[in-house]
């Protein structure tokens, strides 16, 4: 009965979701104001409706209830009760349940908080997120029914969950990465009305730019997790692969990072207005495409969904219709003579548009590095891949191009700034980040010419911010004074930017200075590994609640001191029989020590054995929270939210425009 | 999400050198497992990928080039194993895209640049002294805002 | 180009990709293409399944023929093994390379399913797999009479993959074969 419920709670949510679509449109286009006050309610509602469909879903794989065949393929009695609820969205019908809860609650969200917004506007946006809902409810109910009964023949027990998702980690990652992608269609809403009623201009990004932030943080959050998930669950160590299922997750960050950084030049000094909205139409595209391939199975990769081509047709014409119809509407309505706004080549605004031509060339070439192995396919040219190297090959550079800019952004002025000031400005920071990028590699043998280029970027960029921030500070009367002059959103940009540098830091050294050894050991051998002695006590049977593993013992000493115990693991799951290496790791600021096992080799009880010294691997990872911690601080600025009379004024000026 | 099993690959060559041990891992990232999904030789436990990764040992320890010994897996596997796709041919458009598409946004960005800024440069002479003071602490207030 | 045609410039970037992606729904990224295509089958040097005589490249050629990769461990092999026989029985040459197996059990195999095989080349190490660039079995070579590779099919041969795929090649390769 409960998954009935929640099939009948899915169709009415796509109802409603038809009516938000169409009504409350309708009404901004006739000016009728009763049709446009009905979206907040209707948007509610979609929450609802989804939410309770969500909720029946989740009830039925902690019930146990494989009569659903949902359940019956990616549960199991065994399965612990949170991975149980994990295991909802741990599979392709669900998952599209989860976009679909996730985008409903971004579209009440935006129903709620919005109460400065003219109503026009509001209308037009939640028809927007309305439009989406539609699409995505009915590729599920259509195509992807997480309901199907598997009547008659329930089976008694489950097929069990991947044990690869039955972790933490794997819990939060797909619903933070839901949050981004789904988030940029607040961004992506905002810009469509905005073409929609012809008025782009700073009210717009002022509006939008929060959500952006919000969004832009999540996905940040959702990546860095997917890494490192990756990093400690897969056993190899690594920590990013460039698979296209990462791709699609990283293209629309790097386009969202451009959209981020061209809307504060849209709010501040109401430039490159048709610029912004189309960066806000290209990360959300960028999120349904990722989406499409990720469901589709035109590109091999190891972490797709099962693959159906009648799905992937599906969405593809969903994506012609939001991206062809919303890239239409920008060809039309996009203001094509450039407003009147200058400034000058030493400028933010020019830094800014440096900042915005390395994403799009960094988006544009994943792009098409992902789409490559395809474009050659279709087009009858035989198969290639293009792997790690090319894009390593080809984000290096970019991103030692971006630096040198994004150092000299938070020093520089608006409109029109000296080159002069910005030596006298930067002098000191730039000798200061020389001398570390010359000397710090030298504590580690043999010199190494990446470590020095990180280390000088990032202590530039580090030592602009502190030069900056101390200035700020400095220019007050008093320490507290100056602490509370500095806003949100500078404050944010301060964060997001150290924790960038972190990022590069944590992922040039770790590159460079990894060491990996894999060795066949007895119990009782020692390794040294990096001045670090491993050695292997004995394996041990130990019992999980649905597994069975080997344990090795490890005890790590340096220099004889005791540094850590080790317990990496080789599982076999009850339901599956699936092996699953789970790997030892014993983190650090500065470094992880990782053991991972193999196969037992020979009847003497050697095992072969993977050690790693990681050094500073966890940076890219902290550097990535900070990023996402400052775009929240920024869109936590109370500037967005005291708008209430301009907006209110506007409200009727709009109207009339309309 | 993940449709086949990843387990950690440790296999324990004895390398007669540092220098094969370390070409070992790059090389064996950097070819593709043919049979699986999209994973390199290094990660994979198909039996292809054991079988490659003796192969690879035994080449390096036979003294083949890197070279030598990507073109062996080529001429078999095809193209298609190489990770690091070769310059030629259709993947000059590969190579080639960033450095056009850098070469082409900073066109566009010298472009707008030189259209926003020529304004500037003719109008901001002109200002009193006065309106250059003001127009300072106009600045500085933006400044402090953003 | 005017101010408003350029800002028709993403669509028509996104109608190019569109079609790209569209072009793929109907494509295996899968699928792979023998790298030995249109060249000849290395040259190799391997006893014949049972013992006693060696074979060489000649000793498959000469006709067109279908190569066969299979082995007792592979699970799929025994799923084509009946349909291989019909494929014989009709007088289509077949060849055997036992890859990678043991030849009590490819013996055994055989005295027990049929052999549909004219000549099993046992290929322990799987040397000659790797030169044809095998990557699990089975796989199925089409030759020409001169001993070229001009197909590859990777998985099993059943009625449906012969005629749509292997019979339409087969019987143009005998055309040019007895033209020639």
């Amino acid at each position: 009965m409960i998954p009935e419920i929640g099939h009948f709670a899915l169709i009415l949510a796509l109802c409603l979701a038809l009516i938000l679509a169409s009504v409350p449109a309708w009404g901004a286009w006739r000016g009728n104001s009763v049709a446009m006050s009905l979206a907040p309610g209707l948007a509610v509602g979609l929450l609802v409706f989804v939410g309770i469909s969500f909720a029946c879903l989740a009830t039925a794989f902690l019930q146990d209830d494989f009569s659903v065949k949902l359940v019956a393929s990616h549960s199991n009695t065994l399965l612990p009760p949170m991975y149980k609820f994990s295991a909802v969205w741990g599979n392709h019908e669900g998952s599209l349940v989860l976009w679909a809860l996730i985008l409903s609650m971004w579209t009440a969200a935006v129903a709620l908080f919005s109460s400065q917004l003219p109503l026009l506007v509001l209308s037009r946006v939640l028809s927007v997120m309305g439009a989406i809902a539609v699409g995505f409810l009915s590729f599920s109910l259509v195509t992807s029914n997480p309901f199907a009964r598997l009547l008659p023949g329930a089976p008694a027990d489950g097929s069990d969950l991947n044990p690869l998702l039955q972790d933490p980690g794997l819990i939060i990652h797909p619903p933070l990465l839901y949050m981004g992608y789904v988030g940029f269609s607040v961004a992506f809403a905002f810009a469509i009305a905005a073409l929609l009623g012809g008025r782009l201009d700073a009210s717009w990004a002022r509006w939008s730019r929060p959500w952006t932030n919000t969004a832009w943080a999540f996905l940040t959050l959702g990546i860095m997790l997917g890494s490192w998930w990756a990093y400690y669950e897969l056993g190899w160590g690594g920590w990013w692969f460039w698979d296209p299922v990462e791709n699609a997750s990283f293209m629309p960050w790097l386009a969202g990072t451009a959209l981020v950084h061209s809307l504060a030049a849209t709010e501040k000094r109401g430039l490159f207005k048709s610029w912004t909205v189309l960066l806000a139409i290209f990360a959300f595209s960028l999120s349904l495409l990722g989406t499409f391939l990720v469901r589709s199975g035109v590109l091999t990769s190891v972490h797709a969904f099962a693959v159906d081509p009648e799905r992937g047709m599906f969405i593809l014409v969903f994506l012609a219709l939001v991206v062809g119809g919303s890239l239409t509407l920008y060809a039309l309505r996009a203001p094509a003579v450039s407003s009147r706004v200058t400034f000058d080549w030493v400028s933010r605004e020019s830094l800014l548009l440096c900042n915005n031509v390395v994403f799009l060339v960094a988006a544009l070439t994943v792009l098409f590095g992902t789409m490559f192995p395809l474009i050659v396919d279709a087009l009858g040219m035989g198969k290639v891949s293009v792997g790690p190297p090319y894009f390593n090959a080809v984000f290096v550079p970019l991103m030692a191009l971006l630096v040198p800019v994004m150092g000299l952004g938070p020093v520089s002025r608006w409109k029109r700034d000296a080159a002069g000031r910005w030596r006298s400005e930067l002098m000191v920071p730039t000798l200061v980040a020389l001398f570390c990028g010359v000397t710090l590699p030298l504590l580690q043998a043999p010199y190494n010419i990446w470590v020095a280029l990180a280390v000088l970027l990032s202590a530039w960029l580090l030592l602009g911010l502190v030069k900056d921030f101390w200035q700020r500070l400095r220019s007050a009367s008093s320490l507290p004074g100056g602490l509370r002059r500095l806003t949100p959103g500078y404050l944010g940009m301060v964060i997001a930017h150290l924790g960038f540098a972190a990022c590069i830091i944590g992922i040039v050294a770790t590159s460079q200075y990894s060491v990996e050894h894999d060795l066949k050991m007895d119990p009782g051998d020692a390794r040294e590994l990096a001045g670090y002695e491993f050695r292997f006590i004995e394996v041990v049977q130990v019992r999980g609640p649905n597994f069975v593993a080997d344990e090795a013992r490890f005890e790590v000493t340096r220099d004889g001191r005791a540094v850590a115990s080790m317990t990496p693991q080789k599982r076999r799951y009850l339901a599956s029989g699936s092996v699953m290496t789970e790997a030892a790791i014993d983190a650090g600021l500065f470094r992880d020590l990782y053991v991972a096992m193999g196969e037992p080799v020979g009847e003497e009880g050697a095992w072969a054995m993977r050690l790693h010294y990681k050094p500073m691997v966890r940076w890219m990872w902290l550097g990535a929270i900070l990023m996402a911690a400052g775009a929240f601080t920024a869109a936590a600025d109370k500037r967005y939210r005291r708008q209430r009379m301009p907006a209110a004024a506007g409200n009727k000026v709009a109207l009339h425009g309309a | 999400m993940l449709a086949s099993q990843a387990l950690a690959v440790i296999e324990t060559y004895d390398f007669s050198s540092p220098d094969l041990e370390v070409r070992y891992q790059q090389l064996s990232e950097e070819l593709r497992c043919p049979k699986c999904q999209n994973q390199n030789i290094a990660d994979s436990n198909a039996p292809i990928a054991q079988d490659l990764r003796k192969l690879l040992h035994q080449q390096l320890e036979a003294g083949a080039s890197n070279e030598e010994i990507l073109d062996y897996m080529v001429a078999r596997y095809g193209e298609f194993v190489r990770y690091r796709p070769r310059f030629g041919g259709t993947t000059v458009f590969l190579w080639l895209a960033p450095v056009l598409l850098l070469m082409a946004a900073a066109g566009v960005l010298a472009a707008t640049l030189r259209s926003r800024s020529s304004a500037v440069g003719g109008g901001g002479s002109e200002l009193t002294e006065q309106e250059q003071a003001h127009l300072k602490s106009l600045l500085d207030k933006t400044e402090r805002d953003s | 180009m005017g101010p408003r045609l350029k800002l028709f410039l993403p669509l028509f970037l996104f109608a190019l990709l569109a079609l790209v992606l569209f072009r793929g729904l109907f494509l295996d990224p899968s699928e792979m293409p023998s790298a030995l295509i249109d060249r000849p089958l290395p040259a190799f040097n391997l006893p014949a399944l049972g013992g006693g005589q060696q074979l060489s490249r000649d000793d498959v050629t000469g006709q067109v023929a279908l190569l066969n990769v299979w082995a007792t461990w592979c699970v799929s092999c025994r799923v084509e093994h009946p349909y291989l026989r019909e494929l014989a029985d009709a007088g289509i040459p077949i060849y055997g390379l036992n890859y990678k197996d043991s030849d009590v059990a490819a013996r055994d195999w055989l005295d027990e399913l049929g052999d549909p095989y004219r000549l099993n080349i046992a290929d322990r190490e799987g040397t000659l797999g790797l030169d044809l660039g095998v990557y699990g079995a089975p796989e199925t070579y089409l030759l020409d009479a001169r001993g070229v590779v001009r197909y590859r099919h990777v998985g099993v041969v059943n009625e449906e993959i012969w005629r749509e795929v292997l019979q339409p090649l087969y019987l143009e390769l005998e055309q040019g074969a007895i033209t020639q």
